[in-house]
């Protein structure tokens, strides 16, 4: 089935997440909330070199959410923090590949926000 | 019931299947009508001005007052408190009488069903003067386990307040008020009964005598009326011996640069301008639904709820939080689509015009006891339909479809 927001990448990672869990010995991590729904995602990372030795993310949410914050980790692994705090929001919803209404946005940037403050 | 042509809604979007009544509910002509002709008519500020257009709108909006007041059964039409809506109104038995009467160590029951409008009020007393929440569990059947109360290790006498919702906004439940205050009576627990009618009022009828409460709060945008007024009753002496919320103009009877005294009930809670036009459709919601017939809005919603639950029950994966049988429930069904989320379900509903509430109800406490973070809720009002119904049911294996489950 081509569903325009449902897309097989969402539904891949949302049924099979990539990295799902806690980083050992994690030095950045942060929990943040969806205020308006209750999704709820923790990333973990563990920094080694400047760059994003091993990444792991948990929590409760929508597919979008949730498919979201499992490409994210996928993307980023490896990653030199700077080159992370460097990318758009844009950025990273266009490596999605879907088109989002403003409320369905937020679902998408939660886990994205969340590694961003965990680096900060 | 055919009573949907009445709302014009439907007639601009005949495509929509509206099944979030419980969140508001959607308005019929008449109550249009009535807010439009009062400000193309009779629009002036009322008690105010000695001009027959200040009268007729003062007439309009303490007509108002007095429909409702026969809506829930009060004896006297100054024991309806006009305010923006239930939040508001529980806020004020809060602010007004708790803060007023109640002392640290005092307790507060309320249950594990309430909406966050009558509970976040009680936590901020508990803040503020050291109050104490006793949480009423819920029976297998969903209804409030209050017998617990026999049981319970606090002291009976500290029991100062019981605030209850008469019918949940996730779990469709209604609860037995009228039993309630009857066992608080027996028990000797000389507590003040706060119902929150928020939910019941548009569905059943309502009459303050006979649930045996001291105060009663709802919103008018539930039960066909504009948003924005709502109303708390109270007996007399209550009121008069509560404190107001705010001050101003209205509210007061003479002020000197001394001091003001407050005005008589319930004027002393209704601080500045109110809601004229609110009032005028408020009104007219009342005229429409006891024209309608409360009885007859309640069996046919009656039939509807058991047809709701029927569908729900036989799509396989459709989990239903709350009781599966139509018996003392409203037409508030709670579920979720095993292994998809309810903001997906929402989102999918959506394409094919389905609006239904998805997340937690403000109601998280309970959706903690369940065991869920959010759910999908559709509620139905008496312009709903067994095709509406249907449309949800073909919404949900389309969800399943693209969900693969
Ligand atoms: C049981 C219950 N109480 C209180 C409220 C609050 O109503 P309002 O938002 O109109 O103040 C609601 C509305 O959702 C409700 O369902």
């Amino acid at each position: 089935m081509n569903d325009p927001l449902y897309r097989e990448i969402i539904l891949e990672n949302f049924e099979h997440p990539q990295n799902y869990g806690v980083v050992k010995n994690a030095n950045a991590e942060k929990t943040s909330v969806n205020e308006l729904c209750g999704d709820k995602i923790h990333i973990s990372a563990r920094i080694v070199n400047k760059k994003i030795a091993e990444i792991a993310w948990e929590g409760e949410g929508c597919a979008i959410a949730r498919a979201a914050a499992s490409i994210l980790t996928g993307e980023t692994e490896g990653q030199p923090v700077v080159k992370i705090k460097k990318m758009t929001s844009e950025a990273f919803l266009k490596k999605m590949g879907i088109t989002l209404t403003p409320a369905r946005r937020k679902c998408a940037l939660l886990g994205f926000a969340t590694l961003q403050e965990a680096i900060k | 019931m055919n009573l949907r042509k009445d709302f014009p809604i439907f007639g601009n979007r005949p495509e929509m299947v509206y099944l979030d009544s419980a969140a508001t509910s959607q308005k019929p002509r008449q109550v249009i009508a009535a807010m439009t002709e009062f400000l193309e008519k009779h629009n002036a500020n009322v008690h105010r001005g000695i001009y027959d257009l200040s009268q007729e709108a003062t007439d309009i909006f303490e007509g108002a007052r007095g429909k409702m007041a026969r809506f829930v059964g009060a004896r006297d039409e100054r024991e309806i408190v006009f305010t923006g809506n239930a939040s508001e109104a529980l806020n004020l038995v809060a602010l007004g009488y708790g803060k007023k009467f109640l002392t640290s160590g005092d307790i507060v029951v309320i249950s594990a069903a309430e909406h966050h409008s009558n509970f976040v009020p009680w936590l901020r007393l508990r803040k503020e003067i050291g109050i104490r929440i006793f949480m009423l569990p819920l029976l297998p059947d969903f209804t409030i386990d209050y017998r617990i109360l026999d049981k319970a290790k606090i002291k009976k006498e500290k029991i100062k307040l019981v605030a209850l919702t008469q019918a949940s906004n996730v779990l469709g439940t209604v609860n037995p008020i009228a039993e309630i205050a009857d066992y608080l009576k027996r028990r000797k627990i000389k507590a003040k009964l706060v119902v929150d009618a928020a939910q019941s009022i548009p569905h059943m009828k309502i009459d303050v005598g006979k649930l045996g409460c001291d105060f009663l709060a709802w919103s008018g945008h539930k039960m066909l009326g504009p948003s924005g007024i709502g109303g708390l009753w109270a007996r007399r002496e209550l009121l008069e011996a509560m404190d107001p919320m705010l001050s101003g103009s209205h509210m007061i009877n003479e002020v000197t640069e001394e001091g003001a005294s407050w005005n008589r009930v319930p004027e002393k809670f209704e601080t500045g301008t109110g809601r004229l036009e609110g009032a005028a459709g408020l009104g007219a919601a009342v005229d429409y639904l006891q024209k309608a017939g409360r009885e007859k809005i309640a069996g046919y919603e009656k039939e509807l709820t058991e047809y709701l639950l029927e569908t729900l029950i036989k799509i396989p994966r459709v989990e239903i939080y709350g009781s599966k049988s139509g018996k003392n429930r409203l037409g508030v069904v709670a579920f979720n689509v095993a292994g998809v989320h309810a903001h997906d379900v929402g989102e999918i509903l959506n394409r094919k015009q389905i609006c239904v509430r998805t997340g937690h109800h403000c109601a998280m406490p309970l959706l903690a006891r369940l065991g869920v973070e959010s759910t999908v809720r559709a509620s139905i009002y008496l312009y709903n339909t067994k095709e509406d119904i249907d449309r949800l049911a073909e919404g949900i294996a389309e969800v399943k479809k693209i969900f693969r489950v």
